[in-house]
């Protein structure tokens, strides 16, 4: 792998950038790994990542359907924060955003990881004093988060409309300082040159068609459109496609996959210096370092594979947006997409082993996964390479919708997040 | 926005409607009886198919009454709505439109 440095960048400049090479091979898969990832998304690629750089399990394929980063990871509005309400939740989200902060150098690649703040706004009585809780439970945690008035949130974001006279009014807002976003592609794209460079067989539009098990159970495999690959170990982490994959072994799941959308406006020059979510009205807004608006809207109320939503959860979304933020009412939004999210019941995720030996599960995430990627790569590598949960992700089983002990994220958040 | 059949109604836009998830989950008739695997199953684990589902629906803004109906997943199109209670008359397993 050629390093991205200055010196790099100087010569290939005077060289008419003739000599920049694949960031990543395209193998034909062996017959047979140590570990077969399913699902070639920012998660899958980062387990690789770390299975290679942290465990030293460098005979590894990450299978995927499409091409890599071409399902949530590239379609999230890529907001980054940990202000959790739950221990468990605290512990995964925090381990991600501290790996955040060193990523672009750990993969000497940047993904534009930005520390602009999120800012969540209350607009009732509840929010307030739920937002409060959610503050002081971060802080026990050692997790970063404040308390704002209005016109403080005013002054940290002057586009919010403060007004009273609004149908939900600022009632104050909870700051994440460390929170932001990051650029997804660049997310998938440097984990797969870092896992890549130490010999991860990236394996693009290989579908996998069944989980294939011997006499006693065990997964020994997956069926693919390009052959048989046999696994000492598989990790399925196919996102919205979850429930269809571990059918293939046999296993039902606790997942139901719903479209989830997200829209940009047409670039405006800087204009928002923040990350603004405001559960209670649904809006969610950001602005690109290309300049544009981000939004995410919400998903739609049925299960769907097919990617795109109804016009009218956009709507609702553009709505208050533009009672919000005023100053956007005559933009034009550029695009809109779906992506396909796997929700749990508690709204938390699920990392860990399943009832068929050999066969292991990274799912779950919902509507926010993006945010959990270094952290929930690093963990799921651990599990893979030694067969056992790491402490971060031993609370978020599969066995904890029959033993009942919950992370009832759902409550704590009330709305997608 | 998806178009729906109620079987009252008739053709009304998806706005008049909330979706009641899978249809067809039995609970348990002695739930004392019943072991944590499966009190989980009936409470939590779902279908989630790529593919035609069973599910439930309520014409909230209209009639007012819950229906159930088999649906495309992939495409969002309707195969058919029927009443509560009745069995379809195409078979879940038929492949997609």
């Amino acid at each position: 792998m050629r390093r991205f440095s200055y010196r790099s960048l100087i010569s290939e400049a005077l060289n008419a950038h003739q000599g920049w090479q694949r960031q990543w091979r395209a193998p034909d898969p062996k017959p047979s790994y140590d570990v077969v990832i399913v699902g070639g998304g920012g998660h899958g690629l980062a387990t690789a990542y770390y299975l290679a750089s942290q465990h030293g399990i460098t005979n590894v394929a990450v299978i995927e359907k499409g091409w890599i980063g071409g399902g949530n990871t590239g379609r999230n509005t890529t907001i980054i924060r940990s202000n959790y309400l739950y221990d468990e939740s605290a512990g995964i989200y925090e381990h991600a955003l501290k790996l955040w902060e060193g990523l672009s150098q750990e993969l000497n690649y940047n993904v534009m990881f930005s520390q602009r703040g999120v800012l969540m706004l209350a607009h009732n009585v509840h929010d307030v004093q739920s937002f409060k809780r959610h503050v002081y439970a971060n802080r026990l945690n050692g997790i970063d988060n404040e308390w704002l008035s209005t016109e403080e949130c005013k002054a940290f974001c002057p586009p919010i409309n403060i007004s009273q006279d609004i149908r939900y009014p600022v009632m104050g807002g909870a700051l994440q300082r460390r929170a932001g976003t990051a650029r997804h592609d660049a997310v998938a794209w440097g984990y797969a040159r870092g896992a890549d460079s130490r010999g991860v067989d990236i394996i693009q539009n290989c579908e996998v068609k069944g989980i294939r098990r011997d006499a006693s159970g065990a997964a020994v495999g997956v069926e693919t459109t390009r052959g048989y690959i046999g696994a000492k170990r598989i990790g399925v982490v196919a996102a919205g496609n979850t429930s269809v994959v571990m059918q293939m072994a046999g296993v039902r799941m606790p997942l139901e996959s719903y479209p989830l959308q997200a829209l940009v406006s047409e670039p405006v020059k800087p204009c928002f210096p923040c990350v603004v979510m405001s559960n209670a009205v649904h809006a969610y807004l950001s602005q690109s370092d290309k300049g544009e608006l981000v939004i995410g809207a919400g998903t739609d109320q049925y299960v769907s594979y097919s990617q795109q939503g109804g016009l009218h959860i956009t709507n609702h979304t553009l709505d208050a947006i533009c009672e919000m933020f005023p100053q956007f009412t005559r933009m034009k939004m550029l695009r809109s997409w779906g992506g396909v999210v796997d929700v749990t019941p508690d709204r938390s995720p699920i990392i860990g082993k399943t009832p068929v030996e050999n066969l292991f599960v990274n799912c779950g995430w919902g509507t926010g996964g993006f945010k959990a990627t270094p952290g929930s790569g690093h963990v799921f590598a651990h599990t893979l390479a030694t067969g056992e949960p790491h402490e971060i992700n031993a609370p978020f089983t599969l066995d904890r919708f029959r033993t009942g002990r919950l992370i009832d994220e759902a409550a704590a958040a009330a709305v997608a997040h | 926005m998806l178009l729906i059949d109620c079987p009252c109604c008739g053709l009304r836009p998806e706005t008049e409607f909330r979706c009641g998830g899978q249809a067809h989950v039995a609970r348990p008739a002695t739930p004392a009886d019943v072991t944590d695997k499966d009190w989980s199953e009936y409470l939590f684990v779902r279908e989630n198919p790529r593919g035609v589902h069973a599910e439930r629906w309520i014409h909230q803004h209209g009639c007012g009454r819950w229906f159930n109906a088999l649906r495309d997943t992939v495409s969002d199109r309707f195969v058919e709505t029927y009443p509560m209670g009745g069995d379809p008359k195409s078979t879940t397993t038929e492949t997609r439109l």
